[in-house]
């Protein structure tokens, strides 16, 4: 079974970290065209929060999306922050203790997330959110891993199904959060969180299979 | 744009400062620097009344803290629900030991982040409830009445939840007297023109000059219809017969009426309105028990009113004529 250590995971909340940071106007962008435009903004600020508490009280992959969850729950609100709050606090709980992240813990953490999620969350595939990018992603992974793919497979299939679910989100209505109000006219856009999810995604697994290589 | 501020991105932390220092004669700081109570809550042996949302309405959501009215309240980003943490931390300030009722308006943040709070409280042993605020007629249909958002409404379900805390009431007659408060309340907003948030620079929206949005929601959702500007008379018989029609309310029926500006409509304006709204109700035979005009619950930098109705009983009457103090609302006994 192929994996990575749980120490050397911390590139991969670092990566995080930067890619949201470097998305920061994209995101926000997006959001402004059927949102109130701060997406981008209020996740940056929570991540980039992090990443200074990082610096100073620095450790593992399971503590730094610890600190992540805590931040984001702690800070920023909105929707996003117990959102994503929950999700990475999922990846954090399911991972922590293991030395070794392998495919069982893998599994584990994005399972859990969508279940932490399913908590506070009554959003369902094609409700236009973050679940359109991690629900088939979750999905791709498990197909994969169960079918006997290896981890790096099963990740790449994980990026891939995230992308494709948040590209649908162009052609949804949204049915919850604010840009629900906005009815047909929110037809024709990406969805911020399915955009900013499929970062987050995608950069777990890039940076994991750069680890396991 | 043309504001008062000084760094857009720190526009709540600057006006939480001032605030605090403009009330001090009634409320007070928290460890939580985001956290506003009553001066002096938690009250023993009461239960505590919390709120909490996005900034940007003043005087709602902390004008309201104060004596017989709201214990603590969770103070947001503008237009962002403050995070679970915040109103975890409202909570434990309001907690006289009899429990704390939480008092929110219906939105996607604000019922993750208290569903949260309640969550991160499990071991502190403090029973909490909540009602969520659906007074907003044109945001969804009655079918799907569960789905409405929140608006000035909110303030009589929190002037009923705190007079009957005041009055010595359990958590569950708290509740379920601030729940018969929001049920028998209706709203409806209009906007003439959109609002401006600090740290993005423009509206987020727009409103063409000659236009209003008959329906709009308190952060600039879309309304039902855009529609030509009409006069006061006009605009208040088709708000009033919306909310009128949605209980509905009947000849006979005393009602309390809540005018709220939207930040940017001058109160002669706003007294026009209600002087339309007035005729329109006697008429229909309803009698008015209380009136409320003024900027009760705003939207930045908005044109525009609310239009609030709340059906009375005898307890619902006791709770709304009861005596209170605080930041926005004062009522004293003659």
């Amino acid at each position: 079974m192929s994996g990575f250590s749980n120490d050397s995971g911390k590139k991969i909340v670092d990566n995080i970290i930067q890619v949201i940071q470097e998305n920061r106007q994209y995101l926000s962008d997006i959001d402004g065209k059927i949102g109130d435009g701060d997406h981008g903004i209020n996740m940056s600020k929570g991540f980039t929060l992090c990443q200074q508490e990082l610096e100073s009280n620095p450790g593992n992959m399971s503590h730094g999306f610890g600190v992540l969850s805590k931040i984001l729950m702690t800070k920023i609100g909105g929707s996003m922050g117990p959102l994503y709050g929950m999700f990475f606090k999922a990846l954090s709980k399911e991972s922590e203790g293991e030395p070794e992240i392998n495919e069982a813990v893998v599994r584990g953490m994005f399972n859990g997330a969508v279940n932490k999620l399913s908590v506070i969350s009554p959003a369902k595939k094609g409700d236009k959110t973050l679940m359109d990018a991690l629900l088939p992603a979750l999905d791709a992974l498990n197909n994969s891993l169960d079918g006997g793919d290896g981890l790096t497979i099963a990740l790449k299939n994980m990026k891939k199904a995230a992308e494709s679910g948040r590209d649908k989100t162009i052609g949804m209505q949204a049915k919850l959060g604010r840009s629900a109000r906005l009815g047909e006219r929110s037809i024709g856009v990406l969805d911020a969180g399915a955009t900013s999810c499929a970062l987050i995604l995608g950069t777990f697994a890039d940076t994991a299979t750069d680890l396991i290589n | 744009m043309q504001k008062i501020i000084n760094d857009p991105d720190l526009v709540v932390e600057e006006m939480v400062e001032g605030f605090v220092k403009a009330h001090s004669d009634l409320i007070s700081p928290t460890d939580n620097e985001r956290v506003l109570k009553y001066k002096h809550a938690p009250v023993k042996g009461k239960v505590g009344i919390v709120t909490g949302g996005g900034s940007g309405h003043k005087p709602a959501f902390s004008g309201y803290l104060g004596k017989n009215m709201v214990d603590a309240v969770a103070v947001g980003e503008i237009f962002s629900s403050p995070p679970a943490m915040m109103f975890y931390d409202a909570i434990k300030a309001a907690d006289g030991g009899k429990g704390v009722a939480v008092l929110y308006g219906n939105y996607a943040g604000d019922n993750m982040n208290v569903k949260m709070a309640i969550e991160m409280l499990e071991d502190d042993g403090i029973e909490v409830k909540t009602v969520v605020a659906n007074d907003d007629v044109p945001s969804a249909p009655k079918s799907e009445i569960e789905k409405r958002r929140g608006v000035a409404g909110e303030i009589l379900m929190w002037k009923v939840g705190g007079a009957k805390a005041a009055m010595g009431a359990s958590l569950d007659e708290v509740i379920a007297a601030a729940q018969k408060s929001i049920d028998n309340t209706r709203s409806i907003g209009v906007g003439l023109s959109p609002c401006t948030l600090p740290q993005v620079g423009h509206p987020n929206f727009e409103i063409e000059p000659g236009k209003m949005e008959m329906g709009i929601g308190h952060h600039g959702e879309p309304g039902t219809e855009v529609v030509d500007l009409a006069p006061a008379s006009i605009i208040a018989e088709k708000m009033t017969q919306m909310v009128l029609d949605d209980l509905p309310f009947e000849t006979g029926d005393d009602v309390v009426v809540l005018v709220s500006g939207l930040g940017a409509t001058p109160y002669l304006e706003q007294y026009i309105y209600f002087n339309e709204v007035e005729k329109i109700l006697s008429a229909k035979g309803l009698n008015i028990h209380k009136s409320y005009v003024g900027d009760y619950f705003t939207s930045l930098d908005m044109q525009g009113v609310t239009l609030t109705l709340l059906k009375l009983d005898d307890e619902l009457k006791n709770c709304i004529d009861y005596e209170c103090n605080s930041i926005a609302l004062k009522q004293f006994s003659p």
